[in-house]
């Protein structure tokens, strides 16, 4: 196969879109498009400040290179989870994500969850006994915490994270297959800031997780290619693989699958009933909006969390 | 006569001759789940492997 633009022998052959390219090409149109995106869905413009959440993955550190090589003001922002069974996920992904942000002169801001909130993901999970074995509800709900209050505290415009077509059409399949409509409402590229959250955008929500991977092969970006071991045998995983058989067979079938439903959502297919809408509250503890009159759920899950570790000890 | 493909722990053995494309349906790999290289090379579905090659294979979906 030949590169479309220059002819010589292809690297990457985008099926879906019938383009193949060269290494030099293809490491060209990633960045155009993703320009192409950012503009589009409004995600954010060259004035303002970008936080990128860093995991030391594929997608999150190709996403930082994408930005800067664009010539956007991003910084990165390291969540360190401490899970450590197996390989030594936790400081493999920490040590992959500080050497690609000093070789290029970057700043990245560190938060550590069992410095600062006293146990590590795995220790939460367990005490709070959410999420039937599988510290991911924890994780996430941790996440989203923090990468909002960093945002917000160091005075951040936006929040960027590595979400690709895959990770979406996944979320977006589980979410279709329960109807669970709220979830669908608020699945976007963007999602606007409101009184105590940062925007946040996934500027590469368009790109198949392959085409991110042959992106920080040629690039040349050294990521962390083993898996957190607590994502065997993950749902999100079997239906990539779904989706997967299915493109194998329709090249172009799970693009158009999120594609359609960004604009059937564009024109109001899952908008919130009227009487739905839920009103937020500002945390009394940590200031970030919750649907109760309590705590948030982070501070919630924080405070169980502590008293159960002091009733043990 | 074998061309090598790895995949994380995993190795096939297959016979030479065949594309890339034939190769990973044979050995029961979805293409679209993972990129190919040769000595480091990206290499497409229309790449006839040779005898005595290794192919790694790099996974590329991840989850959580
Ligand atoms: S797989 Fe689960 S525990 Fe591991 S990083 Fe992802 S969400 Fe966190
Ligand atoms: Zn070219
Ligand atoms: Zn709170």
């Amino acid at each position: 196969m030949k590169c479309k633009k220059c002819g010589t022998k292809a690297s990457v052959h985008m099926r879906q879109h019938k383009l193949a390219l060269c290494k030099e090409h293809y490491l060209e149109w990633i960045p155009e498009q993703t320009e192409r995106f950012i503009k589009k869905y409004e995600m954010f413009h060259r004035g303002e400040k970008i936080l990128v959440a860093v995991s030391g993955g594929k997608d999150s550190l190709s996403l930082w290179d994408i930005l800067v090589r664009l010539g956007y003001q991003a910084d990165g922002l390291y969540i360190g989870l401490g899970i450590d069974v197996g390989i030594g996920y936790s400081d493999e992904s920490h040590r992959l994500s500080e050497k690609f942000a000093s070789e290029r002169g970057l700043r990245l801001h560190v938060v550590d969850v069992a410095k600062e909130y006293g146990q590590p993901i795995p220790v939460m999970a367990e005490v709070s006994h959410r999420g039937q074995g599988r510290p991911c509800a924890v994780c996430g709900l941790a996440k989203r915490h923090i990468m909002n209050r960093i945002a917000r505290d160091l005075g951040y415009d936006v929040l960027a994270t590595g979400h690709n077509l895959d990770d979406e059409a996944a979320v977006l399949f589980g979410n279709t297959l329960q109807w669970a409509g709220s979830f669908l409402a608020r699945q976007s590229p963007v999602l606007r800031e409101s009184p105590g959250l940062a925007r946040k955008v996934k500027p590469l929500c368009r790109f198949y997780e392959r085409e991110m991977a042959a992106y920080a092969l040629l690039r040349g970006i050294e990521y962390i290619y083993e898996e957190c071991p607590f994502a065997d045998g993950a749902t999100s995983i079997y239906y990539k693989e779904l989706l997967n058989r299915l493109e194998t067979d329709k090249p172009g079938a799970k693009l158009i699958f999120y594609l359609r439903f960004l604009d059937a959502r564009e024109s109001g297919l899952f908008a919130p009933a009227p009487e739905k809408q839920i009103v937020l509250h500002p945390c009394p503890k940590c200031g970030q909006p919750t649907s109760t009159d309590d705590l948030c759920s982070f501070c919630r899950m924080i405070e169980t969390i502590n008293l159960k570790m002091e009733k043990e000890n | 006569m074998t061309v090598k493909l790895i995949l994380r722990e995993k190795e096939f053995e297959v016979r030479p001759g065949m594309t890339l494309l034939s190769t990973l349906e044979k050995i029961n790999v979805m293409p679209e789940a993972v990129l190919a290289t040769r000595e480091g090379e990206m290499i497409l579905e229309d790449e006839i492997l040779r005898d005595g090659e290794v192919i790694k294979l790099v996974s590329v979906i991840s989850g959580g």
